[in-house]
């Protein structure tokens, strides 16, 4: 059965209907004559590459932004939203990708917060918030522990917090902006869980995502996006992730990579007993050692927080190393700065974007140049040499395919997957022995991540070391030829990928040894 | 000339029409008489201010006398902020060159002046760069809030200074003030109009901006400057030592205002007063925020500001009381600070959800 176009007089039947959604932005045509129909009671998958229109669509219909053209229904009645009040007023709530939550405050302060339980006086009435949160909590199975400080809980949690907050608001009608971006594999399925009770409970549910696996995993319908146009509206039974990822990309696509056989060469990074600490000064790498040898790539698998950014940032040099060496190339960089380390062969794609692989305000051009900016040939006794930088600039975007080709325009002015093409284009261009590479498709669509995917596996082509810590298993078994897993600060154990299952993986990532994860997952 | 960079120079000079309007309304408000006799008042009031900073050479060189100290200034603080530093304390570092350059320049007398004159500019940048240095290596090493350290610094410098005119290096006479500077260190003249004089410290001051541009937008030390200021954590990911330009930039921008302070003293006075700065240091600031740290934005805001304060005395002949000028700064500064604003007057608040 195909997907149901409903007719008007059906819409008394849908949670949403947006007909003809147009929305202008400055340069881009972000929805372009956009129609959604949203059954009520049902989860709603709407997928999409970045820049394809899904969030633009969602915020319009959360009063964020408003239309150009169009009308908005709900059930069946039309509205017009024009900011985030008239949403809830109807029973609408969004659960952001980045949480608005507030660090120091409890579970039950956080969710009351904006709608606030009170006593004589005006006064915050504590003892009540707690009651209605824990009521709630209960009525819908999400289990959260009310008193709890929301920066001592886990991001799986704080996110089911934001749901509640929005059922606390007496919402029926959920928004989920790419909620698993953040979540390990369990959390990932807990939260399919809650989402499947949510279903039972009458709400509707729209989840966008670009992660085709879930999408047929939870969902009921599926709307895909491209370029600002619905591309396809199918019901999820009779779809497939590759006819989905065709309709997102608008062409065949590779899902899994396909890696050539390689003899790995010799050593260039060898890690003995590191020890680092974390930003309270608590230790969180505790002694790791591992070794690194030509076109190899090494996998490192872990939930995040589990030691690898402090690791990460410790081999290339920003992060003071408490014990150990570091040998890389022969020589030991245990106490060198970032600029010795980037002299001696280590590129780097930082796991954290806007904080440190980019400077947002500079142009992509100057961007290309960081790192490099202080000899030639970008410059040439002390001043910038604006020609090279522009020619070297200009090659790299047309190699690497940033959009727009632009050099000239801020960093911040790009999408996501062209800023991370940016920057990989840059650490690409250092020619290094070795390279550090963190989270490199976080928050990418699947065209940008089959590309960063096709270059690294290039760069093991060419003999460099890399060193590829991911929180996606997957990304991590179809690329990594040994893995290491890390827990609490510790390496749980080598394996290949062959050998391993993901959800042995994600057993190890939790903390069991590779004996222990293939006893539980055999029972 | 992108959308970017046209509204970094539409804003100040929008903002200064805005406040020359309202000043108009209160001018056309204090005047008496009929409409048009208010009118004729305004008018009055504005070609006075216009004659009063350019009607002849004196004015115009009154007006250059006053601008050169506000472009130096407004270079220190708006190279700082470059490099995302607040430099409130060039008042202290232009103190600080000034007595340094001046105690230098009194004991010059044996060398010829093309030695005298570059050396005690030396001096007193490099006065100034410690002074500055000191809270940029606070900083860097400690975390210690550069706005709280280079105010303190400034009462220390202010304490110094007056301890310097009034005790040990006092030239008599009741006023605290030093000794005459040695002749062979005085800035010859550019310009002279009957009694008054002006140096050539102008043109050294368009030369520090000339050099201040070629820095930010020519050199990698610009690069790294600019980098650090806009996010320190990319900077040190890209290999670049954020203490050491930290405290680079601090020590290049009390460098700029002890300049000013030496440009004072050999140019203008040939002594230095205790209470020479009388805020031209802070005057900085507004000046760094007109001209968008900009070095040529800051040659341009100097003008500005030196026209008004000059041009502010003859207004009040025409029974304009001066503080009218004041008002007028603090609308321009309030108004550039506050640019949103600008751009809700303008309409150029784009319909939220444009990217």
């Amino acid at each position: 059965m195909p997907f149901h176009i409903p007719q008007e007089e059906e819409y008394k039947d849908y949670a949403v209907v947006m007909k003809g959604i147009v929305k202008q932005f400055p340069k881009v045509l972000a929805n372009d004559n956009v129609d959604l129909y949203i059954k009520r009671g049902e989860i709603h998958a709407i997928v999409g590459e970045n820049g394809a229109g899904k969030s633009t669509l969602m915020n319009q219909l959360y009063g964020l932004y408003n239309a150009d053209a169009g009308k908005i229904l709900i059930n069946g009645k039309e509205i017009a939203i024009d900011n985030p009040k008239d949403a809830i007023a109807v029973g609408i709530g969004m659960v952001h990708q980045h949480f608005m939550l507030v660090g120091p405050l409890s579970v039950a302060e956080n969710i009351v917060l904006g709608d606030e339980p009170t006593k004589k006086f005006n006064l915050f009435d504590l003892k009540r918030a707690r009651r209605e949160v824990k009521k709630i909590s209960e009525e819908y199975g999400l289990k959260v522990d009310v008193d709890a400080k929301i920066e001592d809980i886990s991001v799986g949690t704080q996110q089911r917090v934001e749901i509640l907050k929005t059922l606390f608001r007496g919402a029926d009608i959920l928004i989920l902006d790419e909620p698993t971006a953040v979540l390990t594999p369990q959390e990932t399925e807990e939260l399919f869980v809650v989402l499947r009770n949510l279903q039972n409970d009458g709400k509707t549910i729209i989840f966008i995502t670009h992660k085709l696996n879930e999408v047929i995993a939870v969902s009921n319908n599926v709307t895909v996006m491209r370029g600002g146009k619905v591309t396809g509206q199918i019901p999820t039974k009779e779809t497939s992730t590759r006819e989905l990822a065709n309709m997102m990309v608008g062409r065949e696509v590779l899902l899994r990579v396909e890696k050539e056989k390689k003899e790995a060469g010799e050593k260039v990074l060898e890690v003995q007993d590191l020890k680092v600490n974390d930003n309270r000064d608590l230790p969180a790498v505790k002694g790791v050692s591992f070794d690194i040898r030509k076109g190899e790539i090494l996998g490192i698998a872990g939930v995040a927080g589990n030691g690898q950014s402090e690791l990460e940032d410790a081999l290339t040099g920003l992060r003071k190393k408490i014990a150990g060496t570091v040998t890389f190339n022969g020589v030991d960089i245990s106490t060198a700065t970032p600029r010795d380390i980037r002299e001696a062969g280590m590129s780097h794609i930082a796991a954290d974007r806007y904080k440190y692989a980019m400077v947002k305000e500079f142009t992509v051009a100057y961007n290309i140049a960081l790192g490099r900016h202080y000899k030639q040939p970008f410059a040439d006794g002390g001043f910038l040499n604006h020609r090279k930088i522009n020619a070297i600039s200009k090659e790299l975007v047309k190699k690497f395919d940033v959009r727009p080709p632009e050099i000239q325009l801020s960093a911040e002015n790009l999408s996501g997957g062209n800023q991370q093409k940016m920057v990989v284009a840059r650490e690409f261009d250092y020619n290094p022995l070795c390279m550090v590479v963190s989270q490199p498709t976080r928050g990418l669509d699947i065209g940008a991540i089959e590309f960063i995917h096709s270059t690294i596996l290039d760069l093991r082509q060419e003999d460099v070391a890399i060193l590829l810590i991911s929180m996606e298993l997957e990304e991590i078994l179809s690329l990594s030829d040994r893995i290491l897993v890390m827990y609490e600060g510790q390496i749980m154990g080598e394996v290949t990928p062959d050998e391993v299952t993901m959800e042995e993986l994600g057993l190890m990532m939790a903390g069991s040894t590779l004996e222990e994860a293939r006893s539980e997952a055999d029972e | 000339m992108n959308k970017k960079q046209w509204m970094r120079v539409a804003i100040p000079i929008i903002s200064i029409i805005i406040s020359l309007l309202i000043a108009s309304i209160i001018i056309i408000w204090i005047g008496e008489g009929s409409f048009t006799d208010r009118i004729d008042f305004l008018v009055e009031a504005y070609t006075q201010l216009i004659k009063g900073a350019f009607g002849n050479k004196t004015a115009v060189m009154n007006t250059i006398i006053k601008m050169t100290p506000l472009i130096l200034t407004g270079l220190a603080v708006g190279f700082g902020f470059r490099a995302g530093v607040f430099n409130i304390g060039a008042e202290g570092q232009m103190a600080m060159g000034a007595l340094t350059a001046t105690i230098f320049a009194v004991n010059a007398a044996s060398l010829p002046s093309f030695i005298a004159i570059p050396l005690t500019m030396i001096v007193g940048m490099l006065a100034g760069a410690v002074w500055a240095g000191i809270a940029g290596f606070l900083k860097a090493t400690t975390g210690a809030h550069e706005v709280i350290s280079t105010i303190m610094l400034n009462w220390i410098a202010y304490n110094i200074t007056n301890w310097a005119v009034t005790g040990p290096f006092n030239a008599g006479g009741g006023i605290p003030k030093s000794p005459e500077i040695a002749s062979s260190a005085k800035l010859p003249n550019l310009l002279t109009s009957q009694a008054s004089f002006m140096s050539f410290g102008i043109l050294i001051a368009i030369t520090a901006a000339v050099v201040m541009y070629i820095i930010l937008y020519k050199t990698s030390m610009g690069y790294e400057v600019k980098a650090v200021g806009f996010n320190p954590f990319a900077a040190e990911y890209g290999g670049i030592n954020v203490s050491k330009n930290i405290i680079v930039t601090m020590a290049i921008s009390g460098a700029l205002a002890g300049l000013a302070g030496t440009l004072e003293a050999t140019g203008l006075y040939y002594r230095f007063y205790g209470t020479l700065s009388s805020g031209k240091g802070f005057d900085g600031i507004s000046i760094a925020l007109i001209g968008q740290n900009n070095p040529f934005g800051i040659l341009a805001a100097s003008l500005l500001i030196g026209a008004l304060r000059t041009g502010s005395n003859q207004m009040q002949f025409a029974g304009v009381p001066k503080h009218i000028v004041m008002i007028i700064q603090s609308i321009i500064i309030f108004l550039v600070a506050a640019e949103r604003m600008v751009m809700t007057i303008m309409g150029w608040n784009k319909k939220k959800g444009a990217k």
